[in-house]
């Protein structure tokens, strides 16, 4: 049964810099191919069907839901996750602000938030915090009710114009 | 931002005190960058992974199961049957003998004969991995009969309704009855008497992190360490003692980081006791992860009450009774130990609470259904009991042309009338509902508000403003559980250790799942030691490591958690203040400790730095004096016994737009009381986030069952959660009534925005749509029902026009 869903692919993937030759499942998902292959349990699963956004990663700098993408799409593809995004730095000042501001709770649609909030602030640089909210609205918390998140994201990007001042 | 607030500290108002500052979380680096440690991330050697095959109808009879072919499939390791399971685990009985009447019928692991719910597991496969496991699972035969299910709570008591439970007689799980004052005395002497009905959506809580358990039995040493995400951790471990038939000892509960819990992960839940025993039956770990699909059918649902209301009032605005009779469908059985009659209870013992109204009749029945279990999720009854008061007392001032604000103003308990009682006996020690309201109109300009309102409608724009005043029990003592017999700690503990180096070690039984104990313990340690706050670390949510206590429910980590942890602390600088009399030769009532050093208590001048106390308690005892022997270590405990609860009270507004059905929020105001806050970021995150449940609740949230009992929306594109885009910002303002009971006069702040939110908002829904003689009291308000509300208002309104 399930044969096809089955049959084993081989993929090349560049996860957070590294190259991955791997074979897997026609049926594996990007996110149980991440966490239970490569041991990089910061992606979460949250519903498995795109309406959450715990899982929320990045494929060629676009954020794409890893519950929703397949390894076997990901042949050829470079990857980031949480645990790229963090020790590259790239986020770190968003990251701070989530914790000073305390913009997560449980912590678990944290990384997916993350992720998004920042393919936002990529392309703008000072979005009202209505569009703030409209941007993270794929992406579920159920414990801040998202105030500080916007507020975290706002203080970020104030800081960067600062900075690039 | 959030700014520190004022605190009326006077014991706690040490040098350096961090109480009260909203210092970050020391938790939060790890999790922003995805290093947490949730139990769906554990792997163990020679872990196997359980899927469970669940009923798909709501009540059926089990007639033959067919395992032989999903045991043959690719990697699987066992296939288990309810009655298989049933041999090693007993069954349990959910109720508490201080719910006089309460009963429910033996519930297993699971279904052995007959599957009484949609999604109850009736036979478990076993497998290398998840996705053989759920192979395999397709290949299990189960033979069915359905059964007549009962789904109407309205009906479910009915002489022609089968009787889900034969044993039990009817379909009755509890009843209470209660009058306080003479109501009917009262309604008969009113100027005016107002009668609706309300109901409340059958809701969930949807933590992110779908329920999660890792059980590892180990032979070797007979033990059974169970990896949970669970509120409470020495709950979870005399439960599997008393059903797994092992000793208390042998049995560890760990719990590290939780996505997610609002209530829903302080229950004993049927898969996860299957999992335990699973792993009891294969003698290896076994990881159970709930998909979004078994949540919805299997983590507890809450709400789903239908209330009649009434109230009586006089023309200058003075109330002058309570009614209510509240019907509740909590499934087929009372979940356990915590059972499924408290929601109701509560909804009759808080019902008109804010108010001095002494006449109060009250009927709350409590019916069984085949459907998903109901049980306490975040505050139990309140916004049910809050949103039946507030939408009462909103009719009444409507009916005789009152503000709402007024006919507040006249009926709330005065702020100098503490301590009193309530009409249903609750003991209030000090509340501020005046100074709340107060606050909060001046928060939102009140008047400014009505003017724009007054101004948009003549635009044809329906905007309304609603209120919620409120009371939320937090830092219960045993009159919750430990009195009605279950093995539920009421008192937390802190063991409070200084090492070597003069860093501090606590270990409490109060538990983290995001809200921040563990920030908070920290804060109270490092003040009361008197160390500096990055010199403090938390151990949490072990049972062989941490003291025996609660967990977190019920608002009580902070004010019961906190306060043990500020004895303990105090206790340890008495402790190295008597070391470093002995070292210097000095009156201990001259020294403190103070940034982690013994000070002179007078001058503040440096005497010895903790490390070099700690060097010589350690490592050079012989230079102490003869006799005397140093303890760097210090436990207490605590458990609130002046008041069987902490109340705490708040006033929510909520200013908001219809439009086409649709509501939108335009803001939301919170003033609340939960006593001394020890950190205010903390207090006011979790008032925003229980807001937003609670506004979940009020608009959107919905388990919608049908006919058969087959839930609707089992699934999360058609569950609706609250998205960024449809939240308001949240303004958070405080008064300060701190409980004598402790020394740190915290009470509970994680439960009391879910409290209020749905009230506010349908008061505001209901006023902004008074113009077309609308009122709206079934929640969730959807587009469709508001629509047809307002469909059905205009027809009538022609209607009468005609005659």
């Amino acid at each position: 049964m399930n044969g096809d869903l089955e049959t084993v692919f081989d993929v090349t993937l560049t996860v957070n810099g590294v190259e991955h030759s791997e074979s897997v499942e026609a049926r594996r998902h990007l996110a149980d191919f991440l966490r239970e292959d490569l041991g990089l349990t910061g992606t979460h699963i949250g519903c498995e069907h795109g309406v959450c956004g715990a899982c929320t990663v990045r494929m060629e700098g676009e954020i794409v839901r890893a519950c929703l993408t397949l390894t076997v799409q990901c042949d050829g593809k470079r990857i980031e996750t949480i645990e790229g995004l963090s020790d590259s730095g790239e986020i770190a000042d968003l990251q701070e602000a989530f914790r000073t501001r305390n913009a997560l709770q449980c912590g678990y649609c944290t990384p997916g938030m993350l992720i998004a909030a920042s393919a936002l602030m990529a392309v703008e640089p000072m979005p009202s915090r209505e569009e703030i909210r409209d941007h993270i609205s794929g992406n579920y918390c159920r414990c801040t009710g998202y105030q500080a998140i916007v507020d975290a994201v706002e203080t970020t990007l104030r800081a960067r114009a600062e900075a690039a001042r | 931002m959030t700014r520190d607030v004022p605190s009326p500290l006077t014991a706690l108002d040490r040098p350096n005190s961090y109480i009260g500052r909203s210092v970050p979380r020391p938790n939060l680096a790890r999790l922003t960058e995805g290093r947490g440690e949730y139990v769906s991330d554990l792997v163990l050697p020679r872990m196997v992974h359980v899927v469970y095959v669940r009923s798909p109808h709501a009540h059926a009879e089990i007639r033959a199961i067919d395992v032989s072919a999903a045991k043959k499939a690719k990697g699987v390791v066992a296939v288990v049957t309810g009655a298989e399971m049933a041999e090693v685990c007993t069954p349990w009985v959910g109720v508490l003998t201080h719910m006089v009447g309460l009963k429910s019928a033996p519930q297993h692991p699971m279904a052995v004969t007959r599957a009484c719910w949609q999604g109850e597991a009736v036979v478990a496969v076993i497998a290398r991995t998840r996705a053989l496991a759920e192979d395999a699972a397709e290949l299990v035969e189960i033979d069915y009969a359905p059964l007549p299910p009962v789904t109407d709570m309205s009906t479910a008591l009915d002489p022609e309704t089968p009787v889900i439970h034969e044993s039990l007689g009817d379909n009755l799980a509890f009843e209470r009855n209660y009058t306080g004052g003479d109501p009917a005395a009262a309604f008969a002497a009113s100027d005016h008497v107002i009668e609706t009905d309300f109901s409340f959506g059958r809701h969930t809580g949807v933590t992110l992190e779908p329920r999660a358990m890792v059980a590892d039995f180990n032979p070797g040493t007979g033990r059974l360490t169970a990896y949970l995400g669970t509120q409470a951790p020495h709950m979870i471990q005399n439960i599997l003692s008393i059903h797994l038939g092992m000793p208390e000892s042998d049995i560890r509960v760990v719990c590290k980081d939780v996505g997610g819990s609002f209530g829903i992960k302080v229950h004993v839940y049927a898969d996860e006791m299957a999992t335990a025993t699973l792993s009891k039956m294969l003698k290896r770990p076994v990881k159970f992860v709930a998909d979004r699909l078994e949540s919805f059918l299997t983590d507890i649902h809450a709400r789903d009450h239908r209330v009649k209301g009434k109230i009586g009032v006089m023309k200058d605005g003075t109330i002058t009774a309570f009614e209510i009779d509240d019907l509740t469908g909590i499934g087929p059985y009372s979940v356990y130990p915590r059972t499924s009659a408290v929601e109701a209870n509560q909804v009759v013992n808080l019902t008109g609470g804010p108010y001095i109204c002494m006449n109060y009749k009250a009927r709350a029945r409590v019916v069984f259904q085949n459907k998903n279990v109901t049980c306490q999720y975040r505050a139990v009854g309140h916004p049910i009991a809050t949103a039946v008061t507030e939408g009462l007392v909103d009719l009444a001032a409507q009916r005789i042309g009152m503000d709402p604000v007024e006919i507040r103003r006249k009926n709330l308990i005065k702020d100098d009338a503490y301590p009193c009682n309530s009409a249903t006996g609750l003991k209030f020690e000090s509340l501020s509902h005046h100074a709340a309201l107060n606050k909060l109109l001046g928060m939102m300009d009140y008047e400014k508000l009505r003017a724009e309102q007054a101004e948009l409608r003549k635009k044809g724009i329906h905007r309304g403003i609603g209120f919620a005043s409120f009371i939320e029990i937090t830092n219960p003592g045993a009159a919750f559980y430990g009195v009605g017999g279950a093995r539920i700690s009421s008192q937390d503990g802190a063991v409070v250790r200084l090492d070597a180096t003069g860093a501090v070690t606590c270990q409490t039984s109060a538990t983290e799942q995001g809200q921040g104990t563990e920030a908070v313990i920290a804060q109270v340690v490092a003040t009361s030691v008197g160390v500096s706050l990055d010199r403090v670390r938390i151990i949490s949510g072990d049972t062989d490591q941490t003291p025996y206590g609660g967990g977190t429910w019920a608002s009580r980590a902070a004010g019961i958690g906190g306060e043990a942890a500020w004895q303990a602390g105090k206790a340890l600088r008495e402790n190295i203040v008597a070391v470093a009399a002995a070292i210097l030769q000095a009156d201990p009532k001259s020294l403190d400790v103070r940034e982690g050093a013994v000070v002179d208590a007078d001058t503040g001048r440096e005497r010895i730095a903790l490390p070099e106390l700690g060097r010589i308690v350690y490592f050079r005892p012989d230079t102490l004096p003869t006799g005397f022997q140093a303890e760097l270590m210090a436990v207490r405990h605590y458990v609130p016994r002046g008041y069987p609860f902490a109340f705490t009270n708040g006033i929510q507004a909520s200013y908001l737009e219809v439009e086409d059905g649709f509501v939108k929020l335009l803001g939301h105001w919170v003033v609340e009381d939960c006593g001394t806050i020890l950190n205010p970021q903390l207090v006011d995150e979790q008032v925003r986030g229980g807001v937003v449940q609670g506004l979940g609740g009020a608009l959107f949230e919905h388990c919608v069952y049908d006919a058969d009992g087959q839930m609707q929306n089992a699934n999360m594109a058609d569950y609706l959660v609250p998205m960024a885009c449809e939240m308001p910002d949240i303004q958070v303002g405080h008064v300060v009534s701190p409980t004598a009971d402790s020394e740190l006069g915290a009470k509970g702040a994680g439960e009391a925005g879910t409290a209020g939110a749905p009230g506010a908002v349908m008061n505001a829904i209901n006023d902004a749509l008074s113009p077309f003689g609308v009122t709206l009291t079934h929640m969730p308000f959807t587009p469709d029902r508001i629509l047809t509300a307002m469909r059905e208002a205009e027809r009538r309104q022609k209607r009468q026009a005609a005659e």
